[in-house]
C-alpha cells in the first residue's frame, strides 16, 4: 500500500458530507405533524409513493456488502456467485404475492411489524417474542456487514484503523435519530444514482479497456478450469437453486425489508414497485461480473482480503476522481440499509419487547422516543462486533442470519394466507428449524478446493452435504432450505396433534376483508383510539383519505 | 371496537368459503378477490423459471461473448419484469373501480 489516496478519499468525504446534510434535513420532509410517533419516525408516515418506496426498497435490499461481496464470489468461486440473479429475480413475484397482505392487514390494524401480525393473528406474545428476537438477532450482523463494505472501501483507498468507521457511523446514528425512515429514503436517491453511474460506466468503460467479454469470460475460464469453469458443476445446481429460492424466501422475512414495504401509501405503489425493482437485479448482474472483470485485468484484492476486489479493480481502471465517485456510492450503499435496520430492529424492541413486558400502556410519543434510542443502541452494538469481533464472524452470523430468519416463514408468510397452524405448533416448528439449521451450519466446513486441506471447521459456508443425511449422492442442498422443511413438517404434525388434544387456539384479531384493504380504507386504532388522542387524529388526516384523490 | 373480539370460526379461514355470513357484500368480495388471483397465477412461471438451473447451465449459445448462463439469467428479469406488470396492470385498484371492493365494504361497515 502506498499511502493514503487524496483525490477518492476527498471525493468520498464529499459524498459523506452531503448525505449527513441530507440525513439531517429529511427530518423537515414531507413536514411530518409530529415525528415523536412510531409511524412518523419508524415508517416514514406510512405515506411514500412509488418513486421514493423504489430508491427506499432498493436501497434497502441492494446493500453495500452485496456489491463488495457477490463479486468478490465471483472473483473467487466463479459461476456460483452469479446465484444473486435468480435470488432478486424470484423475489418480487414473492414480494406480490404475500407482502402485499401483510400491507393490507398493517395498515388497517395499525401494526409496526411482523411480530405485530403474529402476535394479533396467532393470539400468542410468545411466537410474537420469538419473532421479534429472531429478526433482531438476524438485523445486527447485516448492519455489521454494511460496516465491512464501507472498511473495503476505506482500506483500498489507505485509510485504516477504526476511528474513522466509528466517525461514519456516529454520524448515520444521528441523523437516523432525528429523522427516522425519512433519513435513509432521502439518501437513497443520492445512493442510487451513484451506483447506476458507477455500473453504467465499469460496464462500458472496463471491457472495452481489457479487450472484450470474450477475454473477461476466457479469463475466468482460465482460472475456474476449462471446460465448464464458468459454469455450474453438475453437482452445484441443486445449491445454486435452493439458495437462490431460500435467500429469497429470506430476505422479506427480514425486518428492513417489510419496515420498507410497509412505510409505502398504498397496494399499488407496491405493486407497481415489484415489476421496477428488478431494474436492481440487472444492476447487480452486471455488477457480479465485476469479479470475472478482476480476473481479466489480473486485480490483487487488498491485503488477501476479497472483499476488497471491486474497490481495487475501480481503483485500477478509473481515474482517481471516478474512482472516488465509485467508493461514495459504496459507502453511501452502506449507510442506507444499515439506517433502515436499524430501524426494522429498533422497531421490534419497542413493539414487541418494551410494549408488551415493560410498558403496556405506553404512548405513542413513548413508543417513538424508546425506539429512537433503541436504534442507537444498535448500531452501536453493530460497531463493537466489527472492532472487537474477527470480521469472519459476521460473515458466519450473516449466513446464520439468512437461516435463521427463514424459521419465521410459516407464521410471517403462510400466517398471512391461513391460520390453520396451531400457535404452539408454529412455536415447536420454530424450535425444531432452528435447533437442526444451526446444527447443521455447524458441520459444515470449509476446505480448500486447491489443497483439500479444512480452513474452517464450522460454519464454513451454507452448503450442506446430502450424503450427511444419508443420501447416496456429493450434491449440497442450501441449509436454509432443509430447515425450514424440517420447521413446517413439525409445524404441521404438531398442529394435528395439538388439534386433536383440543388444545385452545387463541382469537384471530384480524379479519378476511383486513387483508385486502387499501389507502382509503379506514384504521381501526383511529376509530377506537381518534377522538382520545389528537396525534392520531392529525396522522390520519395527513395519512390521507379521500381527499387527495 | 367490537372487531377485535368477535372473529367466528369462517372468518378466521382466510381463503375459505364463508357460507354464514349474512352480509352480500361480503360475499361478492370473495368472490372477487378469487378473480384477482387467477392473474396472480401468471407469477409462478416467474418465480419457478429462474430455479430450473439445467435449462440455463450452458455456454451456447453466446451473446455478444457471454456465455448463455450469465445473459439467460439476466434475460429471466426481463420475465419477471413482464409478468409483474401485467399482474400490476390487471389487478390495481386505482383506475378499476369494480376492484375497490375492499374499502367500500369496510367503509359501510364502519360508517
Amino acid at each position: 500500500m502506498d499511502g493514503i489516496k487524496k483525490t477518492e478519499l476527498i471525493i468520498f468525504i464529499g459524498f459523506f458530507l452531503l448525505v449527513t446534510v441530507i440525513g439531517f434535513y429529511a427530518a423537515r420532509w414531507r413536514r411530518p405533524t409530529d415525528l415523536l410517533h412510531l409511524d412518523e419516525w419508524g415508517l416514514g408516515g406510512r405515506n411514500f409513493g412509488s418513486w421514493v418506496t423504489w430508491f427506499l426498497v432498493g436501497g434497502d435490499l441492494y446493500t453495500a456488502y452485496t456489491f463488495v461481496a457477490v463479486p468478490a464470489l465471483m472473483f473467487g468461486a466463479g459461476a456460483a456467485g452469479f446465484f444473486a440473479v435468480p435470488y432478486t429475480i424470484v423475489l418480487y413475484p414473492i414480494f406480490f404475492l404475500i407482502l402485499i397482505r401483510l400491507w393490507s392487514v398493517s395498515h388497517v390494524r395499525g401494526y409496526v411489524t411482523p411480530a405485530d401480525f403474529v402476535r394479533a393473528r396467532f393470539d400468542s406474545p410468545t411466537m410474537a417474542l420469538l419473532i421479534a428476537i429472531t429478526g433482531i438477532v438476524a438485523t445486527m450482523p447485516y448492519i455489521a456487514l454494511q460496516l465491512i463494505g464501507i472498511e473495503a472501501v476505506l482500506k483500498t483507498m489507505g485509510v485504516e484503523g477504526e476511528i474513522p468507521i466509528v466517525a461514519a457511523f456516529a454520524i448515520l446514528a444521528l441523523y437516523t435519530y432525528t429523522s427516522g425512515l425519512r433519513a435513509p429514503a432521502l439518501i437513497a436517491f443520492v445512493k442510487d444514482i451513484l451506483i447506476y453511474l458507477t455500473i453504467i460506466m465499469a460496464v462500458i468503460v472496463i471491457p472495452a479497456k481489457l479487450g472484450g467479454w470474450d477475454f473477461i469470460f476466457g479469463a475466468a475460464e482460465e482460472k475456474f478450469g476449462s471446460g465448464s469453469g464458468i459454469l455450474l458443476p453438475q453437482t452445484g445446481q441443486l445449491q445454486y437453486a435452493t439458495l437462490a429460492l431460500g435467500s429469497a424466501l429470506a430476505l422479506f422475512l427480514y425486518p428492513h425489508s417489510i419496515t420498507a414495504v410497509l412505510a409505502s401509501r398504498n397496494r399499488d405503489v407496491i405493486k407497481r414497485n415489484m415489476s421496477a425493482l428488478p431494474a436492481y437485479s440487472l444492476a447487480l448482474g452486471l455488477l457480479a461480473l465485476l469479479g470475472f472483470m478482476a480476473i481479466a485485468a489480473g486485480t490483487e484484492p487488498v491485503g488477501g482480503d476479497n472483499n476488497t476486489i471491486v474497490p481495487a479493480l475501480l481503483e485500477s481502471q478509473f481515474p482517481d476522481w471516478f474512482a472516488g465517485v465509485a467508493f461514495a456510492a459504496i459507502g453511501i450503499g452502506a449507510l442506507v440499509p444499515a439506517a433502515i435496520m436499524s430501524i426494522a430492529a429498533a422497531n421490534l424492541f419497542t413493539r414487541n419487547i418494551y410494549k408488551e413486558y415493560f410498558v403496556k400502556d405506553a404512548t405513542p410519543r413513548q413508543e417513538a422516543r424508546v425506539a429512537k434510542v433503541s436504534s442507537l443502541v444498535v448500531k452501536a452494538g453493530a460497531l463493537l462486533v466489527i472492532i472487537f469481533i474477527d470480521p469472519q464472524f459476521s460473515i458466519d452470523l450473516q449466513l446464520i442470519g439468512g437461516v435463521i430468519i427463514l424459521q419465521t416463514l410459516p407464521a410471517v408468510a403462510i400466517g398471512l394466507f391461513t391460520r390453520w397452524f396451531h400457535r404452539w405448533a408454529l412455536i415447536a416448528g420454530w424450535v425444531a428449524g432452528m435447533g437442526i439449521g444451526m446444527l447443521m451450519l455447524y458441520n459444515i466446513q470449509r476446505i480448500d478446493p486447491a489443497t483439500g486441506e479444512v480452513i474452517r471447521a464450522h460454519f464454513g459456508g451454507s452448503a450442506f452435504s446430502l450424503s450427511k443425511l444419508g443420501f447416496d449422492t456429493p450434491t449440497p442442498i442450501y441449509t436454509g432450505f432443509v430447515a425450514i422443511a424440517v420447521n413446517l413438517l413439525v409445524t404441521v404434525i404438531a398442529t394435528f396433534i395439538l388439534r386433536a388434544m383440543k388444545q385452545p387456539e387463541g382469537t384471530d384479531s384480524t379479519r378476511l376483508e383486513d387483508y385486502f384493504a387499501d389507502e382509503d380504507d379506514p384504521r381501526v386504532q383511529e376509530l377506537a383510539l381518534g377522538i382520545g388522542e389528537g396525534e392520531r387524529v392529525v396522522g390520519a388526516a395527513k395519512g390521507g383519505r379521500a381527499d387527495d384523490r | 371496537m367490537a372487531d377485535n373480539s368477535s372473529g367466528d370460526s369462517a372468518e378466521r379461514r382466510v381463503g375459505g368459503a364463508d357460507p354464514d355470513h349474512p352480509s352480500r357484500e361480503r360475499k361478492s368480495s370473495l368472490q372477487q378477490s378469487k378473480d384477482r388471483s387467477k392473474w396472480n397465477l401468471l407469477l409462478i412461471p416467474a418465480i419457478v423459471i429462474p430455479l430450473l438451473v439445467p435449462l440455463y447451465n450452458r455456454v451456447e449459445p453466446t451473446l455478444f461473448g457471454w456465455p448463455f448462463f450469465y445473459w439467460g439469467q439476466l434475460a429471466c428479469i426481463a420475465l419477471g419484469v413482464a409478468t409483474t406488470s401485467l399482474v400490476y396492470q390487471k389487478t390495481k385498484t386505482r383506475k378499476d373501480p369494480d376492484v375497490g371492493w375492499a374499502s367500500e365494504a369496510t367503509e359501510r361497515r364502519w360508517s
